[in-house]
């Protein structure tokens, strides 16, 4: 199931934060070979995993990390805005962006799993009424987020080859979700459950009579 | 010709305000243009003060302070610990405390619906703004998500607002704290223990025990709890032991203060 999870709610599933910081060193660390910092648990870990952001984790078995990300919202302290404020014309501090970092997926992760994040994604600008999200992320993400569907529009980039890292927007589009929701093989009635269970009222409100 | 007011209209006509009384106009007309009960900006403690204005009457402001609420408040607990809207069924009210606090709340007409938007601006400043009213699950649900975005937008306008108006009124605190610094006091305030609260930060116990070192160190206190009473008497941190006897403002209030709380309630019983 996708899990939306506060920092603070972690705590409650030590098993799949451990899962995810172990897989965030594996990618980030281990793959890509970012400067990142890794305890001594082999878990990743950064300054933003301390200010209480919203992560959303695709749990496929209980305890399991199939893959995840990570969101603050622009108005406050953000990856963004702390290293890549170089990289982008304007400051962005609309409360209705919120940036999205180590999207990240699970070694043995097939790309289905990117796009049931990306759906996650969708389901939180939908149902938390934001008008983008804003992404940092490298060379390879592009070519996934192209594979899926959801390019972003890059407003910034530095450095090259695989160590190439953007800034990005996706823009809400209402008329998505049917294809995301088709790529990620997941069914409106069952992220609507996911998305209910987390915040404790629905992705859509229901039309009253 | 007559010209309806939607929350949109009513923005500009906040962005334009610059004194309580405006601001307190401004609540009531989106009040009424949004079609909700109440409509309440409630700033937490930034000097160790509550601060707000809105349409709960004042009765129930003043009763909310005395009986310091703010210390048990799921909505206010819970937005504490969130950076999106959060719908009050969505909380747990299960303590008696909670109860208690809920039966009177409805007892005050506030309404057994509400939605509030946690607000955070610069050194921990930390407010909510709420919208409340009595209506069915369904229908509420169909409000929130039809006028989120428009709420955001003037929950935050409302805070820009906040903010400039106590500029003028209390000069900044001298003692500047670091965001990890106050984080640690925080939740050293809230009651944790210190393992929970390194816990909480993701960070080492070693490395919370340097922060509240140095935090204790900026205050001139004695110890850890010598630390965290100045940081609440300095308003450098928020927590609902420190507001109790403070000097808060909200308009009205020197009608509620001679009002006494069991007469306030007197009509419901």
């Amino acid at each position: 199931m996708i899990r939306y999870l506060y920092g603070a709610e972690l705590r409650s599933y030590p098993a799949l934060r451990d899962a995810m910081h172990r897989d965030r060193a594996t990618q980030f660390h281990d793959r890509l070979g970012w400067n990142v910092n890794v305890d001594e648990n082999g878990g990743e870990c950064d300054a933003y995993d301390g200010l209480n952001p919203l992560y959303v984790i695709w749990e496929p078995a209980p305890g399991v990390h199939g893959g995840s990300m990570r969101f603050l919202p622009m108005d406050g302290r953000t990856m963004v805005t702390d290293h890549f404020a170089g990289l982008l014309d304007c400051t962005i501090d609309s409360p209705l962006i919120w940036e999205c970092t180590r999207f990240c997926l699970a070694p043995d992760a097939t790309v289905k799993v990117a796009g049931i994040l990306m759906l996650a994604g969708g389901e939180l600008m939908r149902g938390h009424g934001l008008t983008h999200l804003l992404g940092v992320f490298d060379a390879r993400m592009i070519r996934i987020y192209n594979a899926i569907g959801a390019a972003p529009q890059v407003l910034g980039s530095s450095g090259t080859g695989r160590d190439r890292i953007s800034v990005g927007l996706w823009p809400y589009r209402p008329t998505d979700r049917l294809r995301v929701l088709r790529r990620a093989g997941v069914s409106s009635d069952v992220s609507e459950l996911w998305f209910r269970r987390a915040f404790g009222r629905p992705v859509t409100p229901p039309l009253v009579a | 010709m007559e010209t309806r007011t939607t929350p949109r209209s009513c923005l500009a006509a906040l962005e334009a305000a610059d004194t309580l009384t405006e601001l307190q106009e401004c609540a009531i007309k989106l009040r009424t243009a949004l079609g909700v009960d109440h409509l309440v900006y409630h700033w937490i403690s930034v000097d160790g003060e509550q601060f707000g204005f809105g349409t709960y009457a004042p009765a129930w402001a003043q009763r909310y302070q005395d009986r310091d609420y703010i210390r048990i408040d799921p909505v206010v607990l819970g937005c504490f610990q969130r950076f999106r809207p959060v719908d009050w069924k969505s909380l747990d009210w299960s303590s008696r405390a909670a109860r208690d606090l809920r039966r009177d709340a409805l007892a005050h007409g506030i309404g057994n619906q509400g939605f509030s938007i946690p607000i955070r601006g610069p050194n921990g400043q930390f407010a909510l703004f709420t919208v409340s009213s009595t209506c069915t699950d369904p229908e509420w649900d169909d409000f929130t998500g039809t006028h989120q975005r428009d709420l955001i937008l003037v929950a935050h306008v409302l805070n820009d607002k906040a903010l400039q108006l106590r500029q003028g009124r209390s000069p900044q605190p001298t003692i500047q704290l670091s965001p990890r610094e106050v984080d640690a006091l925080t939740f050293l305030a809230m009651g944790y223990a210190r393992s929970q609260a390194a816990e909480i930060l993701k960070i080492s116990e070693h490395t919370l025990r340097s922060y509240i070192e140095s935090a204790r160190l900026k205050l001139g206190a004695l110890n850890t709890d010598h630390a965290v009473a100045r940081a609440l008497t300095e308003g450098l941190i928020v927590s609902g032991g420190a507001i109790r006897d403070a000097k808060g403002d909200w308009p009205g209030r020197s009608v509620a203060q001679t009002t006494d709380p069991a007469t306030a309630l007197a009509g419901n019983h």
